[in-house]
């Protein structure tokens, strides 16, 4: 049943990319990293399915629309679990699952109130300490943000 | 060519570090030297810190140097909402270094990326001063004779102390054993814990002042202050436990010194200032010795 309701989701768009597993609770964060509400092509929005690994999870649908690895890499912060299904003339010819990037620049806010990146307009600058349990260190002060403070900008 | 700039201690190599103590140790012998002259440097501090500003302008003028700045942010255009970056590029066409105190996090990172100057960081908030850190290393070094090997005991706030902090992972590439001496709420954070994990370096956590002092090579003091505490009879109660008294210090080891980045208030008994064990008043001497170093170094003088 679930496999079948994936097919006619994914078969519903004859080009384009197919985001799943994304956590319910991040669709919007997903779709402000990716720019979406800048694009005019057709797109699809769900959520709040039922997922046994995520609780509930949320599905992005874009006709038309292809992502760069290191485009896509973005998303990591929120949606770790995120798998993506390319789609060429209806059926799904790659599947890709995100990475956690090395880097992150722009994005996520450092959660120290006292960091100069929340008093100045300074682009924040990230490494990735954990990949797992996600948590960056700050360029600037140094101070490391997990997953559980993290904020996207 | 790219400036040089000292942000945080962790920029510098093992050979970096080596080649300012030795260049400290030059200058220890030999403090007045006409090396900066006709150079300006900038000394912006954005929060007073008379101590640490006075060392940087001893440096200078013992260099032969001229300084420029202010002593705090309320006598510069700072009140006026000014930015940092916009300070910064402004300053930086009147002068051949800039040396900044400030209380914002990431400050000194964020001005070396738009100074067309060197920077150093004379403290930036609750992050790094890695120039106490070098004078530390100094300190050590000089009175131990080694950086390898040692035995050190932090003492008071390791919570929210920023030198003890930077020194802990300075002194990581050393192979050193800690010893962590603090009352519960300022306990050395799990990250550094973590940290020391990492470089499987051994380290003990103790709550008393007490004997254990007998092992160490270096017992480094710091302040426990009043508003670190949210529960003010737990500071009433603690405060008096890790104040070092002359007593304390008998079996210690010969070669054992007392640091303390200063200005000490209470925790250690001026009954200690006498032993030749006490070694803060000299720490604080060769922090100018260690700025002529840095300054010369990054201005590529020496």
């Amino acid at each position: 049943m679930d496999i079948n309701d994936k097919k006619l989701q994914v078969s519903a768009i004859k080009d384009g990319t197919v985001i799943d597993h994304i956590p319910a609770t991040n669709l919007f964060k997903v779709i402000n990293i990716l720019g979406l509400d800048k694009i005019e092509s057709q797109m699809t929005f769900g959520s709040n399915f039922e997922s046994k690994k995520l609780g509930l999870k949320a599905i992005i649908k874009l006709s038309g629309v292809f992502f760069a690895d290191k485009e896509i890499n973005k998303i990591a912060l929120v949606a770790p679990e995120a798998k993506l299904n390319i789609i060429k003339d209806y059926k799904v010819v790659e599947k890709k699952v995100v990475e956690v990037p090395d880097n992150i620049t722009g994005i996520a806010k450092c959660m120290n109130p006292k960091c100069i990146t929340n008093h100045e307009g300074i682009v924040t600058k990230f490494t990735v300490v954990s990949k797992k349990d996600v948590a960056i260190k700050c360029h600037y002060c140094e101070k490391i943000t997990d997953a559980e403070h993290m904020e996207i900008k | 060519m790219e400036n040089k700039h000292l942000v945080s201690i962790t920029d510098f190599s093992r050979e970096e570090i080596f080649r300012i103590l030795d260049l400290a140790a030059e200058f220890e012998e030999n403090p007045n030297q006409n090396l900066l002259n006709n150079k300006v440097i900038a000394t912006l501090f954005f929060e007073p810190s008379t101590r640490t500003r006075l060392s940087f302008e001893s440096a200078i003028s013992r260099l032969g140097g001229k300084y420029i700045g202010f002593t705090d942010a309320s006598s510069s255009s700072v009140s006026k909402g000014e930015s940092l970056k916009d300070t910064i590029m402004t300053v930086a066409n009147y002068s051949d270094m800039i040396i900044m105190r400030h209380p914002i996090e990431g400050s000194a990172r964020w001005a070396s990326e738009v100074s067309k100057v060197p920077i150093v960081n004379a403290g930036d908030g609750a992050n790094q001063h890695p120039t106490q850190t070098l004078l530390d290393l100094y300190s050590i070094r000089k009175t131990q004779g080694t950086l390898d090997n040692l035995n050190i005991f932090f003492v008071g706030d390791l919570k929210y102390g920023r030198t003890v902090h930077s020194l802990l992972q300075a002194m990581s590439m050393f192979n050193t054993t800690y010893n962590f001496i603090s009352p519960i709420e300022l306990q050395i954070p799990n990250e550094y814990k973590m940290f020391l994990d990492k470089k499987g370096l051994k380290y003990y956590e103790h709550r008393e002042l007490d004997e254990m002092l007998k092992h160490a090579d270096i017992i480094y003091m710091t302040r426990i202050q009043r508003e670190r505490f949210s529960d003010p009879m737990e500071y009433e109660k603690t405060k008096n436990s890790y104040v070092l008294k002359n007593q304390m210090l008998e079996g210690t080891k010969e070669n054992m010194k007392v640091l303390h980045p200063l200005p000490r208030v209470n925790e250690i008994h001026t009954n200690v200032d006498e032993n030749e064990k006490a070694y803060y008043f000299t720490q604080a001497l060769n922090g100018v010795y260690t700025r002529q170093a840095i300054i010369t170094h990054i201005l590529g003088l020496k």
